[in-house]
Order: structure tokens, then C-alpha cells, then sequence
């Protein structure tokens, strides 16, 4: 097993990345346009890397199966981005935001990474706010903070409940003027179905329109993935019903090591299942938590409606068990208390699959009006998803598949394990360790595509002036269009009895059972041995209809579902491989006698790296050990 | 509960379309809309037959993907809601509903009830932005913004750009959609510098596409995030003035 | 790339360079601007031209008289009746530039929902048979006029016209009952034609301010109740044999 370099510069923490950028390469301005970079997907990550190498001077060419780079699925940030801004006096830093983001992902992120994570963070509200992201502000006109996701002071800017639409839009607009200059090349409609490497190189990428069918080759210097989480390898989750993992699988078959699939986050304030045909999860803020008040019945099997169980047969079990934290305890804990207390059949609603979070105490304190004001718009929604108004009943909620922290690994540059391809945002691993702080994933995502990519890159490119791109009728081209079209055809050709969904959902529940909250060797086992016979099934016996000439929907599907299924097995293999609990890793194996997670800094303190070997040969597992010379490593503790 | 479709199927942008009668039968009415079509979809599939498209994507009704037009109204008939988010608890046992795809000579069907809204896309290219290249922003407490006009801004931005108000608007017209775009940047601080010649390339462009406004106030109704056609007067205002005004007085109040 | 032919159609930037205005006329807001601005005018000139056609209920000379002045503005200075000419000829322009515009728009309108239109009817919320009608209760109006100018103001349509004598042309003509009735529709087709386009006029020139955005409608629904009740009383107080000869 040898260990992955991750190319962390020297250097006090504060300097390292002053000096990288120093140290690094540069492309010359007027040399920038020999360069082409292609760019897949269009999220905040996506569309602010493009639009900023685009302002730099490089040919950009973005894809995106959305209609509309605006679609992507960052939009359904509610919460905030945060930033050491400091500007309520109240004690913050970029060390305590860097220090905060460590600690939140149980230390096993990389500190370099995530301490420029938090330096840059004041250029992206800066950037933000310039290019219109209309945030909060207050009676002064300056900007507004909101403390959040159990932060101890106020750093998270926010636009009512829609600061990943703005943000988006904000990246949208960035990039949309570029296109509209001519410079970024715009692709809608369009699947990235393969990755093409020459020489060990990113040399493209093979993408499929999804309104024709057409299979067509595109070549650049440089690929970038900005492509998201998998979530959706749980089937119900709160990830829009496209997000999917073929892009970064795609990637791994070609070299580029996965890291820490198995670290997921579940969110703790979702609304509750409703039934078989669900198709989705909805998101209720967090911010939520801030007023309302989490709890169950005392007794086992209670059902009688909430009104008319008293006060004291009521368990609010959050403030019973973290006296200091209370309802504001970090994500992970949250949702496992939830599930722990579903488990043990306190579970209410009609399938009693939920607990309470009510807001009658803060009504009576605070008034009707203040409450709507806060979260009026989250209640509506509740309201016209469940039918029942949180004003006067308390919300149902249970934890959901939301993020995944795992991802593409990437060196400090954030360039994979094949060289010239890049990941940012979400697609790789990088910042948040094993369980990701609220209202981080935005400064994430922004981070990467403003700041960090855009000179990363050059230092990569710099070696390629004057050397053209793989010509695209090249044999390494050709052979993947013959590949993707020949996947095509077969998934077409099978013909088999059930849906693409059926087969999807199937393996969503394997996953959210046993790879979900919580993992058990046993349990993981039993998936290993479960979705590989699940996956014989679906390539026999799934059935696609129509043609691939047109505007398929199941055709698009049944390719993404089949990637869900190889990355499934790797996230159990990775889960049963890490012998801890930390974040939103749970083992039941690795707790503390009180329930809480306890980790092996001993053998875990690595990132566990994944290489691809052929289909028919497990991954191997490569380390990268994480060494922490700034923040010391202790027990997360929220009592 | 069980309804009655009759749903819009056409296989190509160049080809013929026509009304197809569908049975949903036990539907859950805390079923979406849209997992209402979902459970079609199954059934389809199930007897060999293609599924209904139709964009969708969130389904939390933030990014814009859906909307159909549901008995002759753009989103269905709960006001300031998108299709994703329409439950059909909304509608009673037995009923007949007739889904259609967004009508505009700048939307045209891609399949069924899929269209292509990319002219919104053109609409913003052409102006729908603040220049600022990444790296050159002040900080971001130099320029206060009033809280009102930060509300009204906020209160533009949020069109997650569905394409309702053309569908619903008797003349197909996007100026809803493009008002919304002018004003969130228009109405701040930050956006004074570009703000006539933003004015003049949006409208330019979206009239490229789309039909003339009418003030029949259609849009405000059927949008999912009810934005205000008083964004409609300030986009005139702007555009008329943009018209009239020297633009080396630009700089001056 | 993916999208269908929509995305290829030429974009706006290559259109030659024309003066200012025709420029600015060209555009659908530039046009909107128009309406408003000669629908302003019209406005004004229906509400003079009632108020002074009322001056029949203050009996026929004071009628007969304020048509004479209308003939001798301008008094010894300007040749006889140049004024009003000239005021006819500024009438016809706006009302020319009002239709022009109007024509466009509407077919602009139609093409812009594209070949194949919505095969549901469309359930109406917002949107008010006036303004959904605008273009009907338009061309009413302009049907109504032609017949109006040759009723009372050239007197083709009136057997018993008398050039000069308003008074009496106005009993005679209000004493047919078709002419009543046709005046009458005509007239409710303005009522809703104006309450519409008093309203929406200020949206078309960007005049909002959420302080007196209320009072708009107030306005609109004053200015139609004036002209279509002031402008209805004259033939009915004919009919009813409060006016006679």
C-alpha cells in the first residue's frame, strides 16, 4: 500500500498558500489562449471556475445535461455561506473558521486545504456581493450574519432562504457573460459518459446530447469535474433527481482514486417519508433548529396525536443528552439520535418514521410573528408538501442522504490522481473531512472554481505550451465513442421486465440500511454480497424503451444507475474497511459506552484512497496520511 | 385517489402531437404532481409503452426544471407554487386533467412536454450580469445598499426562471421574466455602472423571442415565486430613459 | 450543441443604425411607449370633447356657441378654422401612431405563441376581458368613429344634418333607436378600452411608485365612469325627451 502525495506546500499554515502561489507556475496572459480547459457541470464550483479561466484569457468549454447552467443543484442551498469576516466583532478568524471546519469534520480533512478554504472565504462574499447576490443586510445597509449549524459566533451570510439560488446566479451571470462574449463554449443538454485519458493524461471527454443521442468527442489540456455528490446512490435523498455520480465514476475507472466514499451526512431536519412513490426528500433549513425544540414520547409505541401528549411524557431527548448544546448539536449527532429514537419505537407520524420539532415554546416566547417572519417561507412549504400547518401542529422531520464528503481525491492543486484532470467542489473529497459543517458547502464550491483552480491549473499547463490537445479523431477517441455507444446499445437491447427506478430504489434501501446512518460490519457484509447480486439482476432483467436517437429519460437513467451500483459496493467496502466511527462514518462496532462515536486516530488518521483495477478486481486502497501540526486532535464533544 | 389524464404527447420537435388519455389509478393524494406522472411513468413503461417527458429536477421547486400547464393554467392550480411542488391532494377523485407543455414560438417542445427555454439563456447573456472579473471586488461593506432597495433586489432574484409567466401570458411575452433580471441588478448599488446599457441589450434580445406586453398581469399570478409586474414598469422606465439619455451623463445621478 | 434550431436564430446586435426614435419605435417597450403617450392624448381629447358636448344640457345656444368658438380659435390672428385643423391633424396623428402600433403589437402577439397554440382553454386569472379585448373593443371604436365623423361632423349619416346647427343634428340622430343602441355599445366598448388603457399606460411608461400604485386603478375606474356615463346621457336624455328641438 503506498501512500498518495498530496503535494502539501511547507510552511506555517498561514503561509503556505501565499507561497504555493508564489512557487507555482504561471501561464503568461498573452500564452493563456493557446489553452483550452473543458469544464463539466455548472454548479457553483463549475461555473465559477469557468467563468474566471474564461476572464484569465483560456478557451472554455462547459458542459451540462441541464437545460440551463442555472438548474444545477447548488441552487438548493437554503441555509448560508460562511466567512471569516468578522464583522459582528465577535471573536472570529480565519483560524477559528479553519480551526471550526477541522474540528466539525472530526479531523480527517486535510489542514492545508481547509485553512485556504477559510483565507479565502472573505474574497468570495466580497466577489459575491460585487457581482449583485442581493444577501440580508441590515437597518444600516451593511451585511447581515446569522450564527448557524451550531456555530459560536456569527459568520453565515444568507439571502432569505435562497443563498445557493443567488449564489448560482451570481456564478451563472459570471459565466453567462462570458458566453455572451463568445470566449466560454456552452453546452447544454449534454452527458459526460466517458473519460479519455492519453499517456496517462486527461486528454477529454466523450458526451452524449441528451435531446439527439448524438455521441461526440471533445479534447482540451485540461478536464475539470465539477459534478457533485452521490447522494442519490440512496435513491430518496434530498439531491435534485439528476444528480449522479457517472462523471466522477467515470474518472475512477480511468485512475482517479476515490477517496472516503463512505463518508455521507445525513441532514437531521427533512421532511419524513411519505410513501413508496416518493421520489425525493425535501430539505427544511437547519436554521430551524435554532427555535424549534426536538422531541418524542417517553413511552414506547405513544400514539396519540402530539396535542394531546403532556409535557411531561414528552422526551426532548437532544437537550437531555447535550445539556450545553442542545437542538444545535452538529448534523451527524443529530440525525443518529433521531434514528436511534425511531429505532426504539418512538417514532410519530402515521408510519412513525419522525420526531417532532415544534415550535409552541418559541410561539409563546418570541409571537407568531416574529416565527413567520424567520422561517415563514420554510413553513409554507412544509405546509403544502404535508398539509399541515407547523404553527399549530409540530413539524414532522427525520435525517436524510444530503451530502457526501467523500469524493475524487485531489492533491493541494486539486488535481486528481491522473494528471490534467481536476475536481472541485463537491465531485472530490477535499475539505470537509468526515462530516461537513452547515453552510460550508457553498464557501466550498466557490472557493475551488474563484480562487483556487484558476491558478492552480497553470501550474499544470505551463508544461504544455505549444503542444496541441489529443486531435479528437485520435484512436483513444474513437475507442470510447465505440464503448459508450456499445453500453448504449446494451442497456437498449435488454429488454427486460422492470423499470430503471425499481432497480434503483432496490439498491436505495440496501444503502440507507446498512452504508446509512449507521454501518455494522455485519450489515455491510451483507450489502457486499447484496448489490453485486442486485446488479446481475438489473443488467438481465432492466428494461429501457424508446430509442437512443431522441430525448430518453430512462435511457439517461439506466447509465447513471449503473455507475450508483459499482460506487455502492465501494462505499460498503470503504465503511466496513474503516474501523471507527467518525462524523458521518458511524460503526455501532466503535462507540463510547454513552453511544457517541468514538475514532481510531491510531489506524484511521488517513484518507482512505481507492484505485481502480479492472471491473473484475476490487479496488486497492491507498493512504494519505493526514498529519495535523496546528490543530490538536481531541474527542468531539458537544455536551 | 384516481384521476383522468390527458396529456400532450409528441415524439420529436418537428413532428405532430396529439392528446393521449391516461388512467392514474391509486394515486396517493400526498403524492406530488409530478410522482403522480412518476407512477404513470411505471405503468407505462410496465405495458411496454414510452414514458411521458417531462423536465424536472429538484422537485423542491427552487431550480426551475418543472411546470406544465394543467388545465389551462401555467404550474396547476395552487398560486405561487411550481408543479413539483402541487400535491394532488388538490384535486378530487375522478377528475380530469389535461396537461400541456408551455406554448411559446421561443419555447419550442422538445418531446412531449419538454421545451427548450435556452432563449431565457440569450436573454442573459446579453446583459443579465454585473462585469466584475473574480479578484477585482471591494470589500463587501464598502457600498451600504439601503434595506429596502436589498429587499426589492432580493425580491426580483428570486425567479428561478421556469418560463411560466411567457407560457401564461396571452401574448407569450417574457417581460416578467426579464424585468425580474434588470431589476435584481438594476435596483442595487452595484449595478448602476451597466445599468442602461444592461436595460437596452436584455429587452433587444428578449424581444427577439418573445410577444409584447399587454399588462394583463397573467405572469404575477401564474409565477411560483409571485414576483410583482411592478418590475415591468421599472424595466419600461429604465429602458425609455436608457433611450433618451446621453450616456457620458452616465456617471451623474 | 445541444438545443434545437430555436438556439440558432441570429441574435439583435447587427441592426443597422437608425435616428434615435425610429430606433426606440422599433422596439416592442419603444411602441408600448407610443400607445401611452398618444393614448394620453386621446384621453384628453374624449374628456374635452365631452365636456364640451354636455353644454347641450345647458340648451342650444350654449352648444351651437362652443362649436363656433372651436371654428374661431385662434381668433383674427390665424386664418378661420386653422386651429382646428391643426388640432385635427395632431388628433389624427396620435390616433394614427396609437393604431399603428396597436396592429403590430397584436400580430407580433399572435406569432409569438407560435404554430401550434394551446389546445386547452386557458383559465384566466389575472387578465380581464378589457385588456384580453383591447384589440376588439379597439377596432369597435374605430368602426364607431368613422361612422360618428360622417354622423355628426360631415353629416353623411344623417338625413336631417344641418352643418353648423349641433344642436339639432344631435336631437335628430338621438332620436333614431338603432343609432342609440350602436352609440351605446360603441360607447361601453370605449368604457372598457379606456378603463384598461388608463390603467396600464402608467405601467407602460415605468410611472410606479408603490405609494400611489392604488390609486391607478381609482383612476381609471373614474376617468371610464365619466366618459361612458357623460357620453351614454346625452342620447338617452334625447330618447327620454329631456333634449328636443
Amino acid at each position: 500500500m503506498t501512500t498518495l502525495d498530496s503535494k502539501v506546500p511547507a510552511g506555517s499554515i498561514e503561509d503556505k498558500w501565499n507561497n504555493h502561489k508564489f512557487s507555482i507556475r504561471l501561464v503568461n496572459p498573452a500564452n493563456k489562449r493557446k489553452y483550452s480547459v473543458i469544464v463539466i457541470g455548472s454548479g457553483l464550483a463549475g461555473a465559477s471556475a469557468a467563468a474566471t479561466l474564461s476572464e484569465l484569457g483560456y478557451h472554455v468549454k462547459v458542459f451540462t445535461y441541464h437545460d440551463s447552467p442555472r438548474r444545477a443543484h447548488s441552487i438548493s442551498a437554503q441555509g448560508g455561506i460562511n466567512a471569516a469576516k468578522n464583522y459582528h466583532n465577535d471573536g472570529d478568524s480565519i483560524y477559528r473558521l479553519f480551526y471550526d471546519t477541522v474540528k466539525g469534520g472530526d479531523y480527517r480533512s486535510r489542514e492545508a486545504n481547509v485553512y485556504r478554504l477559510a483565507e479565502v472565504s472573505n474574497n468570495i462574499i466580497d466577489q459575491a456581493t460585487a457581482q449583485g447576490v442581493p444577501f440580508a443586510r441590515e437597518y444600516g445597509g451593511l451585511l447581515d450574519n446569522r450564527s448557524f449549524g451550531g456555530a459560536q459566533v456569527s459568520r453565515t451570510f444568507y439571502a432569505r432562504g435562497q443563498t445557493g439560488q443567488q449564489l448560482l446566479l451570481g456564478a451563472y451571470q459570471a459565466l453567462a457573460k462570458e458566453i455572451g462574449k463568445g470566449s466560454v463554449e456552452m453546452v447544454n443538454r449534454s452527458e459526460l459518459l466517458e473519460v479519455v485519458t492519453h499517456d496517462g493524461r486527461a486528454a477529454g471527454v466523450i458526451v452524449r446530447d441528451l435531446l439527439n443521442g448524438d455521441v461526440t468527442a471533445h479534447s482540451a489540456h485540461a478536464v475539470v469535474l465539477a459534478t457533485g455528490g452521490y447522494s442519490n446512490v440512496f435513491f430518496l435523498s434530498t439531491n435534485a433527481m439528476a444528480c449522479n455520480t457517472t462523471a466522477i465514476w467515470r474518472a475512477h475507472r480511468k485512475g482517479a482514486h476515490f477517496a472516503n466514499p463512505c463518508y455521507t451526512q445525513i441532514h437531521p431536519t427533512c421532511i419524513p417519508q411519505s410513501d413508496e412513490s416518493q421520489s425525493k426528500l425535501t430539505l427544511m433549513s437547519e436554521s430551524l433548529r435554532n427555535d424549534g425544540r426536538i422531541w418524542v414520547p417517553k413511552a414506547p409505541g405513544d400514539h396519540r396525536p402530539a396535542s394531546d401528549i403532556p409535557e411531561s411524557e414528552r422526551d426532548y431527548y437532544l437537550e437531555r443528552i447535550y445539556p450545553a448544546f442542545g437542538n444545535l448539536v452538529p448534523r451527524d449527532v443529530a440525525s443518529r439520535n433521531a434514528k436511534t429514537q425511531v429505532d426504539t419505537d418512538h417514532g410519530i407520524g402515521p408510519l412513525r418514521n419522525g420526531v417532532y420539532l415544534d415550535f409552541k415554546h418559541a410561539i409563546d416566547r418570541l409571537g407568531e410573528d416574529t416565527i413567520r417572519e424567520r422561517y415563514g417561507n420554510l413553513f409554507e412549504m412544509y405546509e403544502r408538501i404535508t398539509d399541515d400547518n407547523p404553527y399549530a401542529t409540530p413539524m414532522r422531520i427525520y435525517p436524510a442522504p444530503h451530502y457526501t464528503m467523500g469524493g475524487t481525491w485531489v492533491d493541494y492543486n486539486l488535481m486528481t490522481s491522473v494528471p490534467g484532470l481536476y475536481a472541485i467542489g463537491e465531485a472530490n473529497f477535499s475539505d470537509h473531512g468526515a462530516n461537513r459543517l452547515g453552510a460550508s458547502a457553498l464557501m466550498q464550491g466557490l472557493a475551488d472554481g474563484y480562487f483556487v483552480l484558476p491558478y492552480t491549473i497553470g501550474d499544470y499547463l505551463a508544461d504544455y505550451l505549444n503542444v496541441d490537445p489529443v486531435p479528437t479523431d485520435h484512436d483513444v477517441f474513437t475507442k470510447a465513442i465505440a464503448e459508450v455507444q456499445d453500453r448504449t446499445a446494451r442497456f437498449l437491447a435488454t429488454k427486460g421486465r422492470r423499470s430503471v427506478d425499481w432497480f434503483h430504489r432496490e439498491l436505495g434501501k440496501i444503502m440507507l440500511e446498512e452504508c446509512g446512518m449507521e454501518r455494522s460490519r455485519e450489515g455491510l457484509e451483507k450489502a457486499i454480497r447484496e448489490i453485486p447480486q442486485l446488479k446481475e439482476e438489473f443488467e438481465s432483467d432492466v428494461k429501457v424503451l424508446g430509442a437512443n436517437e431522441s430525448f430518453n429519460q430512462s435511457l439517461e437513467k439506466v447509465g447513471r444507475v449503473a455507475d450508483f451500483f459499482e460506487l455502492a459496493e465501494l462505499m460498503c467496502r470503504d465503511a466496513l474497511d474503516r474501523e471507527e466511527s467518525c462524523g458521518g462514518h458511524f460503526r455501532v462496532e466503535h462507540q463510547t459506552e454513552e453511544g457517541e462515536a468514538l475514532r481510531n486516530d491510531e489506524d484511521f488518521t488517513h484518507v482512505s484512497a481507492w484505485e481502480w483495477n479492472g471491473p473484475d478486481e476490487p479496488q486497492t486502497k491507498r493512504k494519505e496520511e493526514l498529519v495535523f501540526e496546528n490543530v490538536k486532535l481531541a474527542t468531539r464533544s458537544y455536551k | 385517489m384516481d384521476v383522468i389524464l390527458s396529456v400532450w404527447r409528441q415524439t420529436g420537435p418537428n413532428t405532430e402531437g396529439g392528446f393521449v388519455r391516461y388512467e392514474a389509478n391509486n394515486i396517493p393524494d400526498h403524492a406530488s404532481f409530478l410522482e403522480m406522472l412518476d407512477i404513470v411513468n411505471e405503468d407505462l413503461n410496465d405495458r411496454d409503452e414510452e414514458p411521458i417527458a417531462f423536465d424536472h429536477d429538484c422537485r423542491e421547486g427552487i431550480c426551475g426544471m418543472c411546470g406544465v400547464m394543467i388545465n389551462g393554467q401555467a404550474h396547476g392550480p395552487q398560486l405561487g407554487t411550481a408543479t413539483c411542488q402541487l400535491h394532488m391532494r388538490k384535486f378530487k377523485d375522478g377528475d380530469t386533467i389535461r396537461i400541456e407543455p408551455w406554448r411559446a414560438d421561443g419555447f419550442p417542445v422538445i418531446r412531449d412536454l419538454a421545451v427548450d427555454r435556452s432563449a431565457f439563456d440569450r436573454i442573459v447573456e446579453a446583459g443579465g450580469f454585473i462585469t466584475v472579473p473574480t479578484g477585482s471586488a471591494p470589500d463587501a461593506n464598502l457600498i451600504p445598499v439601503p434595506k429596502p432597495a436589498a429587499e426589492a433586489s432580493m425580491d426580483a432574484a428570486a425567479c428561478i426562471g421556469c418560463g411560466a409567466c411567457v407560457a401564461a401570458c396571452p401574448n407569450s411575452a417574457a417581460q416578467l421574466f426579464t424585468s425580474a433580471k434588470v431589476a435584481h441588478l438594476n435596483l442595487l448599488p452595484q449595478g448602476q455602472a451597466e445599468r442602461y446599457t444592461r436595460v437596452v441589450a436584455m429587452v433587444d434580445e428578449m424581444e427577439q423571442w418573445f410577444g409584447a406586453c399587454s399588462n394583463h398581469g397573467e405572469c404575477e399570478i401564474a409565477c411560483p415565486k409571485s414576483i410583482s409586474i411592478d418590475f415591468i414598469a421599472l424595466m419600461n422606465r429604465d429602458y425609455i430613459r436608457a433611450k433618451f439619455r446621453q450616456g457620458r451623463l452616465a456617471g451623474q445621478r | 450543441m445541444a438545443h434545437t434550431d430555436v438556439g440558432k436564430r441570429a441574435s439583435v446586435k447587427t441592426r443597422r443604425k437608425r435616428p434615435f426614435i425610429i430606433e426606440f419605435y422599433s422596439s416592442d417597450v419603444g411602441k408600448k411607449w407610443a400607445m401611452a403617450l398618444s393614448g394620453v392624448l386621446l384621453l384628453g381629447y374624449l374628456l374635452a370633447h365631452l365636456l364640451g358636448n354636455l353644454k347641450v344640457f345647458l340648451g342650444p345656444e350654449n352648444v351651437d356657441l362652443y362649436a363656433e368658438a372651436l371654428r374661431d380659435l385662434g381668433g383674427e390672428l390665424v386664418p378661420r378654422q386653422s386651429i382646428l385643423w391643426l388640432m385635427r391633424g395632431g388628433l389624427l396623428l396620435a390616433y394614427s401612431i396609437h393604431v399603428h402600433a396597436a396592429l403590430s403589437l397584436w400580430w407580433r402577439n399572435r406569432k409569438a405563441r407560435g404554430s401550434v397554440g394551446y389546445q386547452t382553454r386557458s383559465t384566466y386569472l389575472a387578465a380581464t376581458y378589457a385588456s384580453r379585448f383591447m384589440a376588439y373593443t379597439g377596432a369597435t371604436v374605430f368602426l364607431f368613429i368613422l361612422f360618428h365623423l360622417s354622423d355628426l361632423t360631415f353629416g353623411g349619416a344623417n338625413p336631417d344634418f344641418v352643418y353648423g346647427d349641433v344642436y339639432a343634428n344631435i336631437v335628430a340622430t338621438f332620436e333614431r333607436v338603432p343609432v342609440v343602441i350602436l352609440y351605446i355599445v360603441a360607447i361601453l366598448a370605449l368604457g372598457m378600452h379606456v378603463w384598461h388603457g388608463t390603467w396600464s399606460l402608467f405601467q407602460s411608461i415605468g410611472v410606479n411608485n408603490a405609494k400611489f400604485n392604488k390609486w391607478r386603478n381609482k383612476l381609471a375606474y373614474g376617468v371610464t365612469a365619466f366618459i361612458v356615463v357623460g357620453n351614454i346621457s346625452i342620447p338617452l336624455a334625447v330618447q327620454f325627451g329631456i333634449l328636443k328641438l
